[in-house]
């Protein structure tokens, strides 16, 4: 096998994980390879919601601590706009998206209650029809794939380096530890490895010894033409999330996902459903100011959840030099903090700046091997095989 | 085993779409291939259902929808009662639908074809997204035969987001089919047979074809045709191309000058009058459902650009779909013999005949086969994007919707309301994005915002993609197809919010996949996780 040139750290997955991750290494001056088997960013990294406002993570703190500065950090725009308003149709709805305020006031972020003319105010192209909702005071919204974009392009500026189009075929170890990557290209030597590969990440662990439980979906987004600017765009609720972008775009999501089986190295294929609107309908719901809006584009991501729906950020337990990372299918507000997590497993053994054993791969240890049936997470053509 | 088990009641699984209406066949186009189609279905015994968009209204129209008619309409097109007895009156074969037993529907639209396939398994078979001005439905059919048309690459150059610039196919659709074209006249871009043929049909529409403007320094169009354009009073200009398009609230001139091999303006500038600038450089399949359908679609020269692949019976990649017409391909022998058209569509149809078993021993048209290329379309439309957009006088918008100009497209920019123009460290390279592969269109789209806009890329497509094969010095025919999304029609939310859906999914519609677990607050996480003690009941919203 031929052989490229090595680096210090290879990360497998130009997702927003590991380019994030490979910006942290590189600032530092560490050498740093990150091996994707497509192109940067073609998969659910840069087509989500663009939320940055994850009050449940133990990185919720270094996520709202990073964004705001993320423009100047990597000298990219990324479109970080701050601030959230999530309305609600229902009392329900009301109850259950409180959550986040009594979540983010435990960590010291306000929010308000607002009121149906407070929506008004916050809200121009809301309507009367929402019972109320809350305005997070941190949080936010940027557009995915420029940030995506922006992590790969300032990774670069400090000497990091991107192999796209290169699958991953084998690993080699000695004690203990994976010295090298077998690629479509040929071996790459590492002293580290971190495995950030989306949907791939369970496959790509099991060769290593160690499977992290992972299984995959499809889910939809739809966008409209612009619309005139709200003073605040991270704006969702009435069972959407999304955004009005910069430019005046609603884009939104939400709704069923579609359990799939994710075969070899392959891009899955993402199509699109007549989903688009069902979530069409909700979206002029909550802001019926924007019906007559026209939907120019649906897209479908595809992207993994672990068992409990919570990332694992950890080193395993076969191998001491390798650092698997799953943000479990909310990875893109996380990942100027993930990133940073990352960096301090590969560097100093530990996360510097939060407690993150929630995201350890023990929580799995007692996981039933067949979770994935029992949690009727099996693809439907699976279950049709299985009925015939 | 699993049947046991429920499935994830916040998927997909168990929801079932609700359809409104079935038929055997759908045809999606009222054009030759397509009326020929239903037709021939109809008399074999098929239910058939015949969509077509056409008449659009004035207003969509005016946003560039399905065609680039650049505000070329006269006030007839407001009336749309004269503009659907026009479009009715102009194609025999309609009547001859209706009398024949088709469901023919005019001005309605097809903006999605879904069918199960990788990554979807929920749907109940192949499903059509139709629309009209008020509402919007689905429809499930057996077989789909897609006869979606052409319509043309845009060219830009300074002032081509003037009115009076627009595309041969609209206007030829404005002229000759409803009489409602406003432009006296015109100025002609290209010369292939499909460029002189619409020349030929608005001159027959009573329109004065003032030149034929071709970079090449040959015309492309049989000897003869030219003739005819030059001896009724057409300047056939080789060799030249279009500076700028001068006027004030429209086109009022079209500033002209002589090119060299490279594209470089060689001569003297020279205006000649006309209120229209018809842009006839590159014929181009409607991929747009095929493509957004899934069916494997091909940059195929012969074929005019990219064109799904199709086997003699004209069946997509995808077996229960067919495309006939134009959108299946574009040469000289087709654009000026319906017949062949018509062919398709028949053709298409006794295939399906066939896959149901009905075959009665009828003689089945002999397949049909594209003609050898006439010209290099691949060099040829460069060689356009290279003298027109690349050596341009003063910078435009390739992307009128969005604004973005050939050089923003190339050095990557970020788009301009970001105000990140001055930062030095965006000057970027397509190369710096790519390494060794061809450019991407729907990354540089991503990036620019070029082809993201309302027109849904309709005007700009084809010129970007010639834009990133000369940035990277690569084959137009390298440039992947910039990837194709339904709606492939701008649809209102609330005409699309109008589709029903089945009562289980309203019940447990959330945000994202609806697990308690994924939103438990870090603090509240068990230290092991099970399915058996995860506690999963009650209600829940992600956040």
């Amino acid at each position: 096998m031929s052989e490229i040139k090595g680096a210090s750290v290879v990360i497998f997955g130009g997702g927003v994980t590991g380019l994030s991750a490979a910006w942290w290494l590189a600032r530092e001056g560490v050498d740093v390879l990150v091996i994707e088997k497509g192109m940067i960013g073609w998969e659910a990294s840069g087509r989500n919601g663009g939320g940055c406002s994850h009050h449940h993570s133990p990185l919720f703190l270094e996520e709202q601590r990073l964004w705001p500065d993320m423009d100047e950090l990597l000298g990219y725009p990324t479109e970080f706009s701050p601030s959230r308003v999530r309305l609600a149709s229902s009392e329900h709805q009301m109850a259950l998206y409180g959550r986040a305020l009594s979540n983010a006031k435990r960590q010291g972020f306000d929010s308000e209650i607002l009121d149906v003319k407070q929506i008004r105010e916050f809200v121009p192209l809301a309507g009367e029809n929402m019972v109320g909702g809350y305005f997070y005071k941190f949080g936010g919204h940027a557009n995915p794939h420029r940030t995506l974009q922006a992590y790969a392009w300032a990774m670069q500026d400090h000497g990091g380096r991107v192999m796209q189009h290169c699958a991953v075929t084998g690993f080699q170890t000695a004690g203990g530890k994976v010295t090298g990557v077998e690629t479509e290209r040929g071996l790459v030597a590492c002293d580290h490895l971190v495995i950030a590969a989306g949907p791939q990440t369970g496959r790509l662990s099991a060769m290593l010894g160690q499977e992290v439980p992972v299984a995959s979906a499809r889910c939809e987004m739809i966008v409209t033409e612009p619309l005139p600017l709200m003073p605040y765009g991270g704006v969702d609720g009435n069972g959407l999330y999304g955004r009005q972008t910069l430019r005046g775009n609603l884009a939104y999501g939400g709704g069923p996902h579609e359990w799939l089986d994710i075969a070899g190295n392959a891009a899955p294929a993402k199509p699109t459903t007549p989903l688009m609107g069902h979530i069409g309908r909700r979206l002029a719901e909550l802001l019926p100011k924007a019906a007559h809006a026209r939907i120019i584009r649906s897209w479908a991501g595809v992207i993994e959840n672990t068992p409990d729906g919570r990332p694992v950020i950890d080193r395993l337990g076969s191998l001491e030099n390798v650092v698997v990372a799953t943000l479990s299918s909310v990875g893109f507000g996380l990942s100027p903090a993930s990133g940073h997590a990352i960096r301090d497993l590969v560097i100093d053994g530990t996360c510097s700046f939060a407690d993150i054993s929630s995201f350890k791969l023990s929580r799995f240890d007692r996981l039933e091997p067949n979770w994935r049936d029992l949690q009727g997470w099996q693809a439907l053509a699976a279950q049709e095989a299985i009925a015939a | 085993m699993a049947s046991t088990i429920p499935p994830d009641p916040k998927s997909v699984a168990g929801k079932a779409l609700q359809v409104e209406e079935r038929t055997q066949l759908l045809v999606i186009g009222a054009g030759p291939a397509g009326l020929a189609a239903a037709i021939e279905a109809a008399g074999q015994g098929l239910s058939v259902v015949l969509v077509d968009e056409n008449p659009v209204s004035f207003k969509t129209m005016g946003d560039e929808v399905p065609l680039h008619y650049g505000q070329g309409m006269s006030g007839l097109a407001r009336n749309r009662n004269a503009m659907l007895e026009a479009f009715i009156a102009s194609e025999p074969l309609i009547e001859i639908a209706f009398e024949a037993g088709v469901d023919v529907r005019l001005g309605t639209a097809c903006w999605g074809v879904y069918a199960n396939g990788p990554s979807v398994t929920w749907l109940p078979g192949l499903v059509a997204g139709l629309n009209d001005e008020e509402r919007s439905w689905m429809l499930q059919a057996d077989h789909v035969v897609v006869a979606a048309g052409r319509r043309d690459m845009g060219l830009g150059f300074p002032g081509w987001e003037k009115p009076g610039v627009m595309g041969a196919t609209a206007a030829v659709a404005l002229a000759s089919r409803y009489g409602a074209f406003a432009p006296r006249r015109v100025v002609v871009l290209g010369s292939s047979a499909e460029a002189v043929s619409a020349a030929l049909a608005l001159r027959e529409a009573g329109i004065e074809i003032v030149a034929i403007i071709e970079q090449a320094a040959e015309p492309l169009g049989e000897a003869g045709l030219i003739a005819t354009l030059r001896g009724g009073g057409t300047e056939i200009l080789t060799g030249h191309v279009v500076r700028e398009a001068l006027g004030r609230d429209g086109v009022e001139a079209a500033l002209v000058s002589a090119i060299d091999a490279a594209g470089r303006v060689t001569g003297a500038e020279r205006e000649i009058a006309c209120d229209g600038i018809v842009l006839a450089v590159g014929a181009t399949p409607v991929v747009d459902l095929i493509d957004a359908l899934g069916c494997k679609v091909a940059f195929q020269a012969e074929r005019g650009g990219y064109a799904p692949l199709v086997d003699a019976d004209q069946r997509t990649s995808l077996r229960p779909v067919f495309a006939v017409g134009d959108c299946a391909g574009i040469w000289p022998s087709k654009s000026l013999d319906r017949a062949v058209a018509e062919t398709e569509g028949r053709r298409a149809v006794a295939a399906i005949i066939h896959d149901l078993g009905l075959d009665d021993g009828r003689t089945v048209p002999e397949a049909v086969v594209p003609d050898a290329a006439t010209h290099d379309i691949d060099a040829y439309r460069l060689a356009w994007v290279r003298a027109s957009v690349i050596e341009a006088r003063a910078e435009f918008h390739v992307c009128q919707c969005e604004e973005v100009t050939a050089r923003e497209i190339l050095e990557v920019r970020p788009p301009r309301y970001l105000d990140w123009q001055n930062e030095r460290r965006n000057d970027r390279s397509l190369a710096a994005l790519l390494g060794e592969e061809p450019p991407n269109p729907d990354q540089i789209k991503r990036l620019t915002r070029a082809g993201m806009g309302p027109c849904q890329g309709r005007r700009c497509r084809e010129q970007v993609a010639g834009l990133l094969a000369l940035g990277a010095a690569m084959p137009l025919s390298s440039i992947p197809l910039a990837g194709y999304r339904a709606p492939v029609r701008p649809l209102p939310l609330s005409v699309a919010g109008q589709i029903p859906e089945a009562p289980e999914q309203a019940e447990h519609w959330d945000t994202w996949f609806g697990m308690h677990a994924q939103w438990r607050p870090f603090w509240d996480v068990p230290e092991f996780y099970t399915v058996a003690s995860n506690d999963a009941t009650g209600p829940v919203a992600s956040e």
